[in-house]
């Protein structure tokens, strides 16, 4: 029997559910030198800032147990120059709608970021990035409290025209207070959990590992928190949540899609194998057939 | 273009206390040049380890690596016949064409494992190279006798003095007053600034860095240079000396 894996994200049909993460990817053209990266759902780009950053210093990667923690502190072109240079050769490589992540260190420049890339044909959903732990005075310091998560959203919501989905840290006390702050500020989705702040520290030498001393932890190890958070909130809002944290395997994309999310994110999985979303939209239809599922959407949270 | 494929393993065995040798057969046409390098994924170990090519053919990649922590120390008690996943066609290696005619190629410690390859090119195509080999000590001191049997002029330093000149790479020029027009190097860090620094020769440089994937999208290895930032894992390793900056 056919497989029905078609997911739809405010009124963005994508043929599967799975979207390589942010950060994991790069702008996605030169993972097709690896395959086609037609058979995606979609991609949620590197996050993107006003300006060109450089990031953090290095070494800005540790490995753990089932996981990494990297902070490289959202090193990326600018956006002008995503949209002048890298979107085009997106283009060329990846013919379906995209997810523009989208970063910064003020509300200005979210919205100044947000205003263009929403005039970009290409892109379907604008991801904002209120999560990410490795820069100073942005990112994830948005990501914290429910009213500036609320601020940032209305302030964006005026200038965009397309579907806003929020990017929010599991670094927080109560994940639903602040996803609904963002629902009630007019966000169309939720897109959790970034990663996780962490730290490793090289016992013969006495210092961390990483030279930002703290990063984000990622990887297999941390997709029972994704689970969780996604359940919660998905039980707890109304719009729709994309799962995002430690996949890595066709049964991790449906136990995600069980405990609520529409779409699921693959990130860091992608780092060690390249094919990991290949693989993963492979196995799906024989993994549906073992569960008995018909269509991908009558599984969406349903878990009780 | 990279491939992911599965190697077996027909070699690997020590040739000091921390450096192995381990040679891999498999499908080697992805490679392009000297100093480009493997991604190999460990039993066990969320990340692959990056390794420089030391030689390779038709069907087999040699490497030569330092038993440095947990995924190496798995590398090393492999047996042949074991299977590796390697990832290949990573980085951008060294001009092997460059025209010169006495280059000297400059290892510092494990970093002489991508030298070989290219001194076996340049010899090939009837360039001399000068290789000069730097470790801590006598017993540290590996390859030397490989660079020696492709028919190159070798020579060894060590911090300790306890093989040919006492001191760094560096002091192998002085002492030997070696005449070159240009320079390859791959080693630590901090040799790579003294040569870069010492040397009035033009030349190229091998980098090294923790990656995470290997293949340019996790800007996990990016360097600031005169041009901008620059992935390690994919514009580099190899940079031109006068590219890089020095804090």
């Amino acid at each position: 029997m056919e497989r029905d894996m078609k997911v739809t994200l405010s009124g963005v049909t994508l043929d599967n559910p799975v979207i390589p993460a942010s950060g994991c990817f790069g702008y996605g053209y030169g993972m097709s030198e690896f395959y086609d990266i037609n058979i995606l759902g979609s991609i949620s780009f590197k996050g993107t800032t006003r300006e060109a950053r450089y990031g953090n210093p290095l070494p800005r990667v540790a490995e753990c147990s089932a996981g990494m923690i990297n902070a490289v502190g959202l090193q990326n072109p600018g956006i002008d120059a995503v949209i002048s240079e890298e979107l085009p050769k997106m283009r060329e490589k990846f013919h379906k709608p995209i997810i523009a992540n989208i970063s910064g260190f003020s509300i200005d420049e979210y919205v100044e970021c947000c205003r263009k890339i929403d005039s970009q044909e290409q892109v379907a959903i604008i991801e904002l990035n209120v999560s990410c732990p490795n820069v100073h005075g942005g990112g994830m310091s948005f990501g914290t409290s429910p009213n500036s998560v609320a601020e940032v959203v209305r302030a964006v919501k005026k200038v965009i025209t397309k579907p806003l989905y929020v990017k929010l840290t599991p670094n927080v006390t109560d994940i639903v207070a602040i996803a609904k702050a963002a629902e009630e500020a007019g966000a169309d989705g939720i897109c959790l959990i970034n990663t996780m702040l962490g730290m490793r520290i090289d016992t013969r030498t006495r210092r961390p590992i990483i030279a930002n001393k703290m990063g984000g932890f990622s990887g297999a190890a941390v997709f029972p928190v994704a689970v969780r958070m996604v359940y919660q909130v998905s039980k707890a809002c109304s719009i729709p949540v994309i799962g995002c944290g430690g996949v890595e395997t066709a049964a991790d994309v449906i136990e995600m899609m069980m405990a609520g999310a529409t779409a699921v994110e693959v990130g860091a999985a992608n780092l060690r194998n390249p094919y990991a979303c290949k693989e993963i939209i492979e196995a799906l239809p024989k993994e549906m057939e073992r569960l008995g599922i018909e269509r991908l959407t009558d599984i969406i949270g349903i878990v009780e | 273009m990279y491939k992911r494929d599965i190697y077996t393993v027909t070699e690997n065995r020590p040739l000091s206390a921390k450096t192995m040798l381990m040679v891999l057969e498999g499908d080697t046409q992805y490679i392009g040049s000297a100093g480009e390098f493997v991604n190999v994924a460990v039993e066990g170990k969320f990340l692959r380890r990056p390794i420089s090519i030391c030689d390779y053919d038709g069907q087999t990649i040699t490497l030569l690596y330092d038993i440095v922590g947990e995924g190496t120390k798995i590398m090393s008690q492999l047996t042949p016949g074991a299977k590796l996943d390697l990832l290949t066609g990573l980085g951008r290696g060294f001009s092997e064409d460059k025209e010169c005619l006495r280059p000297a190629l400059l290892g510092g410690g494990i970093g002489c494992a991508p030298l070989y390859n290219l001194a076996k090119k340049l010899l090939a195509r009837g360039v001399r190279p000068v290789v000069i080999l730097g470790f801590n000590t006598a017993k540290d001191v590996v390859a030397k006798e490989m660079f020696e049997r492709l028919g190159a002029e070798v020579y060894v330093a060590t911090v300790d003095g306890s093989m040919g000149t006492k001191g760094f790479v560096t002091d192998v020029v002085r002492e030997k007053s070696l005449e070159c027009d240009y320079f390859y190097a791959c080693g630590p860090m901090p040799m790579l600034r003294a040569v870069c620094g010492d040397l009035e020769w033009s030349g190229e440089v091998s980098l090294d860095e923790r990656m995470a994937c290997g293949f340019g999208v996790c800007m996990c290895c990016s360097v600031e240079t005169r041009s901008g930032a620059k992935r390690i894992c994919k514009e580099g390793p190899v940079f031109m000396k006068e590219d890089l900056i020095w804090k």
